[in-house]
């Protein structure tokens, strides 16, 4: 599949079908779980009350931001070792998305669990471990993107780019291990009742658990697709620039 | 592999460092300013300076690390040396870990000189002075050797300071906080062996991305 996809004339078909059905399809889902998340499922109070309807953005673009990244440091290692071009396009489009989706992520975690812990939104941020690891995957995004930007040629800026995620990605399980660590001896905020990611609330809540994981799930396909829509028109944009950019080098040279 | 160029590398970033002005003492004098002015802004009750003094101080380590950071690989890169090294095939990586240790023992290790004096002043424990010495050692390598593969990465573009910072920042998260909770739990913690675990990560994986950084950079 991404071989055959490698090719820049297949691609371009495959995805000027595949971007209009999975903005549709992808906007149907996150419509359908957050019409159900927001007005149908119950509130549960030990999560926060109406507050926890937050999850239904928090916990999709939570997974999301980390595949993301994850993508982004494939996308590189692919274009580092074999030079494929679109690898390259590929992870230049990915990295907006997933600051995108880290932002997301975070913003949605801070307004959950500003109930959850009532103790001041700043704890929260500051105190929570997974919230953190999200805020130092937020900067690693920055970065990366800062570095394509401040380069001046394409070619360097992908090498460096791709360096820049191929250490940065080697860090991510060390700065997770770390930052959990961190959080067990903080003065700031003991392992908390609320379990944020888990998408399964307490044991006692008979028959509600299925309801959210649902939601979640449908959640979760949704922000897929739609990033993933997102991903290809931007990838799409990029092959047009660089065909222009050429057509205006072969009329500028005369041919 | 012919060891001169190491030499070399070794011998021109000692001598830049003294040549470029006060170079040298820039983060110095970050370190010990920034802990100055610590009980300006934090008030200066004795217990309270005590308890956060060796976490204040591994702020300013890892801040004042980045200052010098902009013209490691920079001056290289404009003066040819650069790719003089790269015609030697296979030592740039092994130079680019010559010259961040050299950099690290310039401005990080008088750094770790300077700590019982500023832990004196701030009230830290004389008990966690030699731990947190040996943390602001192993930590400041750590926080050299990805500041510069950051600095290497960034080479060629004007006015990094900011770029070189951005980079950085993530990957110094795990060495801070193990580096904080060795202070305080002592040799025999586990925070200890993480921290050193850390260090030899960064040397194992930092000088290579550093290595491939200049090679592009000199292009």
């Amino acid at each position: 599949m991404l071989s055959y996809l490698a090719n820049p004339l297949r691609f371009m078909r495959f995805s000027r079908l595949a971007v209009p059905i999975c903005f549709g399809l992808g906007a149907v889902m996150i419509g359908w779980s957050l019409y159900n998340g927001l007005l149908v499922v119950p509130p549960d109070e030990r999560q926060g009350g109406d507050l926890m309807r937050a999850m239904f953005t928090h916990v999709p673009s939570a997974w999301l931001c980390m595949g993301l990244y994850a993508a982004l440091a494939a996308a590189s290692f692919v274009w580092y070792i074999w030079r494929h071009e679109l690898a390259d396009v590929a992870a230049r489009a990915i990295a907006p998305i997933g600051a995108g989706y880290t932002a997301l992520c975070f913003i949605t975690g801070s307004i959950w669990g500003q109930k959850g812990w009532g103790s001041g939104w700043h704890n929260l941020i500051l105190g929570d471990s997974r919230l953190m690891s999200v805020l130092v995957l937020f900067f690693l995004f920055l970065g990366y993107i800062a570095l394509r930007a401040a380069l001046e040629t394409r070619q360097k800026a992908a090498r460096a780019a791709a360096i820049l995620a191929m250490v940065g990605i080697v860090n991510v399980p060390i700065i997770k291990v770390s930052v959990d660590m961190w959080q067990t001896t903080t003065i700031h905020q003991p392992s908390s009742v609320l379990s944020i990611g888990a998408p399964e609330p307490q044991a006692d809540d008979e028959g509600m658990n299925p309801v959210y994981l649902q939601q979640l799930l449908w959640g979760f396909g949704g922000h897929t697709l739609f990033a993933a829509a997102m991903i290809l028109m931007l990838m799409r944009s990029e092959v047009y620039t660089q065909q222009a950019d050429r057509h205006l080098a072969l009329k500028l040279e005369g041919s | 592999m012919n060891p001169s160029p190491l030499f070399s590398a070794f011998r021109s970033s000692l001598s830049e460092a003294w040549a470029s002005g006060a170079g040298v003492l820039l983060p110095l004098g970050f370190f010990a300013g920034t802990a100055a002015l610590v009980p300006f802004t934090l008030g200066s009750e004795a217990e309270l300076l005590s308890r956060v003094g060796p976490g204040i101080l591994w702020l300013a380590l890892a801040l004042s690390s980045m200052v010098t950071l902009e013209r490691v690989f920079q001056a290289d890169l404009q003066d040819g040396a650069l790719d003089l090294w790269l015609q030697d095939a296979g030592s740039i990586s092994l130079i680019a870990a010559i010259k961040t240790l050299t950099h690290w023992l310039v401005s990080g290790f008088p750094l770790v000189l300077l700590t019982p004096l500023i832990g004196f002043m701030l009230g830290v424990p004389p008990e966690k002075m030699v731990p947190a010495m040996l943390g602001y050692g192993l930590g400041g390598l750590v926080f050299f050797l990805w500041g510069g593969v950051a600095a290497a990465l960034s080479a060629s573009v004007a006015r990094a300071g900011l770029l070189i910072a951005l980079i950085a920042l993530p990957l110094y998260v795990p060495a801070l906080i193990f580096g904080v909770q060795m202070v305080d739990a002592g040799l025999g913690s586990p925070s200890f062996l993480f921290l050193c675990a850390c260090t030899l990560f960064a040397l194992g994986v930092a000088p290579a991305a550093m290595g491939a950084a200049l090679r592009l950079a000199a292009e």
